[in-house]
């Protein structure tokens, strides 16, 4: 495999993947709790909403979110502001359309697995926190969210393995992550597949990391695997 | 904002044309990819770790990198060898058709291998045992019993999985070709109207995924049609 002196870019590229990937992955975990709250509310037009918001995202290509935020990103953000009486132009860049899309596509999903996290938790939790004097939020944050999260990361692991394979895909509205650089180095010095096997490699590493990763947040939430005294 | 209902009107029937493509395409890589798991799954949930090694490379691969990147392997990364050109294989190569269905039936042979793997698997070792005791050969067992009763097994799973591949079929327009998310982009180009012609495309991908989710059910009741028996008293 030649890369013609473009290894550099090819990794300028890799980081912007990954912080890509890490600030969609930190709004889409917002929007997945809020949409997992909203479906287990006794709201019905929270439910509603959710519902309506995870069949949508789920239903439609992700390339389409992309170029759906990019290119009418804009004209969108204007017609809300206007709501306001703001009527300046506001350009929507394209990082921030791309973690929109991202983390709109990722929150859907992570929805699902939030919600069947928290159906996991015991309804006792609820009503002796309740009983302690706790306030429904504090009961939230105290007590069903640190036990959500360990239910939740196998699931929210895979995830994070579409959602990294996704960014290539923001990569077709010319933002300068791995993918968009390994076009540029294959156009340049006209060796394609080397460029594109180059950069499937440096995914498979992001993925293997990924699994790493996700194992050992795992076992860190698991004390009886740690090892620890029964 | 302005929002043109009568662009999508006076350009629907370009994108039912592009839909079609789309249609074309998740059903002919779906089968290929189904012909190509099978053997994979087989492989992959055999004993022996020669057999097993092939089958788990191309799984890693295959589920570990985008399929944008793959698609690019295949259709521009061929382009640089003198042999491939100069190959029979050229004309089919060229073509960003075939690429497209060659990349996803890869891709989604890897994602349905796995899980076919896991439905061999999980087929009743009891069933298997009876099929010997009956006298049948290996080869026989796998035909009549392991795989029809992991046909049975998958088929929630693997509904899934065709969904997933209808979405991914989009990435089809980053070589040119004309299917809905495609067509929708020509459009755009001609129009400038991306909300309307965007909104459109993805109403058409949500009933084209409302049609198949449908298809599955009933395929589900026909395969598994003991789960779905009236108990007798």
């Amino acid at each position: 495999m030649d890369l013609h002196g473009y290894g550099d870019l090819l990794l300028s590229g890799l980081w912007v993947t990954i912080k890509l990937a890490l600030v969609s992955l930190f709004f889409g975990l917002i929007i997945g709790l809020a949409g997992a709250t909203a479906k287990l509310s006794s709201s019905r037009v929270a439910r509603g909403i959710a519902t309506a918001y995870t069949t949508i995202v789920r239903g439609i290509p992700e390339l389409l979110l992309v170029l759906t935020l990019y290119f009418g990103g804009s004209q969108l953000l204007m017609y809300f502001a206007s709501m306001f009486g703001y009527d300046e132009y506001i350009d929507v860049g394209q990082f921030s359309a791309a973690v929109a899309a991202l983390a709109i596509a990722f929150g859907a999903y992570s929805t699902e697995v939030f919600r069947m996290a928290m159906q996991d938790v015991p309804k006792g939790q609820w009503e002796s926190a309740q009983a302690m004097g706790m306030t429904p939020v504090q009961t939230f944050f105290r007590i069903i969210l640190p036990q959500v999260w360990r239910l939740a990361i196998p699931g929210l692991g895979n995830l994070f393995q579409v959602l990294l394979k996704d960014t290539a895909l923001v990569s077709v509205v010319g933002l300068n992550e791995l993918m968009r650089q390994a076009s540029v180095g294959a156009a340049t010095t006209k060796s394609p597949f080397d460029f594109y096997l180059a950069a499937a490699i440096l995914y498979l590493l992001l993925t293997v990391g990924t699994t790493l990763v996700t194992g050992l947040l795992e076992r860190m939430s698991k004390p009886e695997l740690r090892g620890g005294r029964a | 904002m302005s929002w043109e209902w009568s662009v999508i009107w006076e350009y629907f029937p370009k994108l039912l044309d592009g839909a079609w493509l789309t249609l074309e395409l998740v059903a002919i890589s779906g089968i290929l990819g189904l012909v190509i798991a099978v053997p994979m799954a087989l492989m992959r949930a055999s004993d022996n770790m020669a057999i097993k090694a092939l089958p788990y490379a191309y799984i890693f691969f295959f589920r570990g990198t985008p399929l944008l990147v793959q698609i690019f392997l295949i259709y521009y990364g061929a382009s640089q060898f003198d042999a491939v050109k100069a190959s029979a294989l050229w004309p089919i190569l060229r073509e960003p058709y075939w690429c497209a269905i060659i990349a996803f039936s890869l891709n989604t042979a890897a994602y349905g291998a796995e899980m076919i793997r896991g439905a061999i698997q999980a087929v009743p070792k009891g069933e298997i045992e009876a099929a010997m005791a009956l006298g049948m050969s290996k080869f026989q067992t796998i035909k009549r019993i392991i795989l029809r009763r992991a046909a049975g097994i998958v088929l929630p799973g693997y509904s899934n999985e065709v969904l997933l591949m209808l979405k991914s079929s989009a990435l089809a327009s980053t070589i040119t070709l004309l299917d809905l998310t495609g067509m929708a982009r020509t459009i755009i180009a001609r129009t400038y109207t991306p909300l309307e012609m965007f909104f459109a495309a993805g109403m058409v991908y949500l009933a084209m995924a409302a049609v198949l989710i449908l298809c599955f059910r009933l395929l589900e009741r026909r395969l598994n049609k003991y789960q779905f028996a009236k108990r007798p008293i």
